[in-house]
């Protein structure tokens, strides 16, 4: 936006200075927000005598991935000495359904909400985006005896189950933005043809509608990939998340501390958020824009 | 709406696929308001009742007044959260705003490899928060962290203990809580920047004024829709702010750094006390209530002048 480097003026030694100092503050925060990565990663390489004779940033002398191997196979969270390993698949089996659903239904209110506008429609809408904003805890304590009731407490269902409800009030806010600006007009013209709700669904929004899907799947996942609070309220034991799993780990205190072990565990845990990020990061950016303006 | 589900005024003389095209978008939408209006609105009901009540372990439906909130604003730990609250939220708040603001403004001067600097400032936010504390809580750690690092440069007495010292504690979850969101809030004001009219720019420029000044009178006034999405996202993760104190501090040392989540969870989970956990968590929805209202106000309110 603001280039004025184009404008008269030249460069003047005073510009040059100030374009220094900018780079200067733009490294030294890149550092800020870099560093923990690297820390975290060059400790995990590293076995535990360079970590007690080294210092944070001290690279490793060869790269050894015996701390990672120990973290995903054997590590022990609480008494079971698993490794991340099962947890890990918890939270894939917890995600994957999770976020399909919860973006499945979204998509479908949030196009019923905008292109058959019913009576009452506006305040459907509203009363579901209220979900966004409420602090989970109101909703622990029904929901811990809730999924005791239905007989789903501390199973990968129930998290689901968990997870869809409280996803929800975000997907419908996505895809309803989406669709508001998609012209009223089409879908006009489609039921003059005799589509129905549907075929205009399938046929006429869904191929309009992979920049939201994505953004809103990205989101989704993130959210639901990432949750501690759910997984630490409604699991105990071989059901736990894999965040939960992690903070187990980490605080296990029996034996040896084995801080490479730990830090291979937490990037075993980012690792799939991470690449996300890395493939997907400009929708994710959109995603995380999309998220902060109100409906 | 749940009225549709038992609707039974289908007029005899249509067939039902007709009263289906009719309704067909309700009934699409019928699911996941019901889910919400159960899960929502009536746990919140169940919790605030809950609230009301000397239930223990177990439930009781006996309503005791506001035994529960006078009992919890009475307890140490919970004004202890209260005033973490306070002073983690603000601080977090302002600096991520300032320093979000502050690097979209540098990123936004036709910078050389941006796309990779943006990328660097963002992806903590990828990150949970369970890992960033496990992160902050190695780099923080008196024995082999920074303080460790920083000695090991020859400057032997220096020292950096906040996470054991129950002074300095919270403000590790500062810098923490910091490190992951302030990219977010970079990335919402560059694409706010990014809509700013050049030309209004340029011709300021043109009639001499600074780039400093063009900044603060002309832009930032601009960007305060911005400012406010910021402020209330933040507000919302500060008062929700469960995971990092856990995986960070762990509440500790002693109590000294615990948050209203915390405290919920502890007494809920932990001590068999649902009835004031039911009271902390009423206490959070109305904090959290009282910073959404306002600003979902004014958006309405700027959407019908707009």
């Amino acid at each position: 936006m603001a280039d004025l480097s184009a404008l008269p003026g030249g460069k003047s030694p005073w510009q040059s200075a100030a374009r220094f100092g900018l780079y200067t503050l733009l490294l030294i925060f890149a550092a800020y927000y870099i560093l923990p990565l690297i820390v975290v990663l060059s400790t995990s390489l590293k076995d535990l005598d360079e970590i007690r004779n080294g210092t944070l940033l001290s690279l490793p002398t060869e790269i050894n991935f015996d701390a990672w191997g120990y973290a995903w196979n054997e590590a022990c969270i609480g008494v079971s000495c698993t490794g991340l390993k099962p947890y890990f698949w918890n939270s894939v089996a917890m995600t994957i359904p999770a976020v399909l659903i919860s973006t499945l239904l979204g998509a479908l209110t949030g196009y019923s909400l905008t292109k058959f506008k019913f009576k009452g429609a506006n305040l459907i809408f509203a009363m579901i985006l209220f979900g966004c904003f409420i602090p989970f805890q109101v909703v622990l304590l029904p929901m811990a005896q809730s999924l005791g009731y239905l007989r789903i407490a501390n199973t990968v269902p129930g998290l689901v189950l968990v997870h869809i409800v409280y996803g929800l009030p975000f997907t419908v806010l996505f895809f309803r933005n989406y669709y508001v600006n998609i012209p009223d007009d089409l879908i006009k013209a489609a039921t003059i043809d005799g589509a129905g709700f549907f075929m205009i669904f399938w046929r006429i929004m869904l191929p309009l509608s992979p920049p939201i899907i994505v953004v809103t799947i990205i989101w989704q996942f993130t959210q639901i990939w990432n949750d501690f609070l759910f997984g630490a309220s409604f699991t105990t034991g071989g059901g736990q998340p894999v965040t939960v799993a992690l903070n187990n780990l980490v605080n296990t205190t029996t034996g040896v501390k084995r801080y490479n072990v730990d830090m291979a565990a937490a990037l075993i845990t980012a690792a799939p958020t991470l690449v996300v990020y890395v493939l997907a990061g400009r929708y994710f950016v959109r995603g995380l824009t999309a998220g902060s303006v109100k409906g | 709406m749940m009225s549709l589900m038992t609707q039974k005024s289908i007029p005899a003389k249509q067939p039902i696929s007709d009263w289906f095209r009719r309704n067909v978008a309700k009934l699409v939408v019928a699911p996941t308001f019901g889910l919400i209006i159960f899960f929502v609105y009536g746990f919140i009901a169940w919790t605030g009742y809950i609230s009301f009540t000397k239930s223990k372990m177990l439930p009781t439906y006996s309503l005791e007044g506001f035994y529960q909130y006078i009992r919890l604003w009475k307890m140490t730990p919970w004004n202890v959260a209260m005033e973490n609250l306070l002073v983690f939220g603000s601080l977090f708040i302002l600096i991520a705003i300032v320093l979000g603001c502050l690097l979209a403004i540098a990123l936004d001067q036709k910078v050389r490899a941006e796309g990779v600097l943006r990328t660097v400032y963002l992806y903590p936010m990828a990150i949970s928060f369970i890992i960033t504390g496990t992160a902050w809580k190695w780099i923080l750690n008196p024995g082999l962290g920074i303080q460790n690092l920083v000695q090991s440069w020859g400057w032997e007495s220096f020292s950096f203990d906040w996470l054991i010292n129950s002074e300095m504690a919270v403000y590790t979850l500062v810098i923490a809580a910091v490190w992951q969101s302030s990219g977010f809030v970079m990335a919402l004001f560059l694409a706010a920047l990014r809509g700013v009219d050049s030309e209004i720019i340029k011709a300021a420029y043109l009639d001499g004024a600074s780039l400093s000044r063009i900044y603060l009178v002309i832009i930032l006034p601009t960007l305060r829709p911005v400012f406010l999405s910021c402020f209330f996202i933040l507000t919302h993760m500060a008062v929700k702010s469960f995971d990092l104190v856990v995986a960070l501090t762990g509440g500790g040392p002693g109590y000294s750094t615990i948050m209203p989540a915390n405290f919920m969870y502890e007494m809920t989970f932990r001590r068999n006390q649902i009835g004031l956990g039911a009271a902390s968590a009423m206490m959070m929805l109305a904090t959290v209530m009282a910073i959404v209202i306002p600003y979902l106000y004014s958006e309405l309110r700027e959407k019908k002048n707009g």
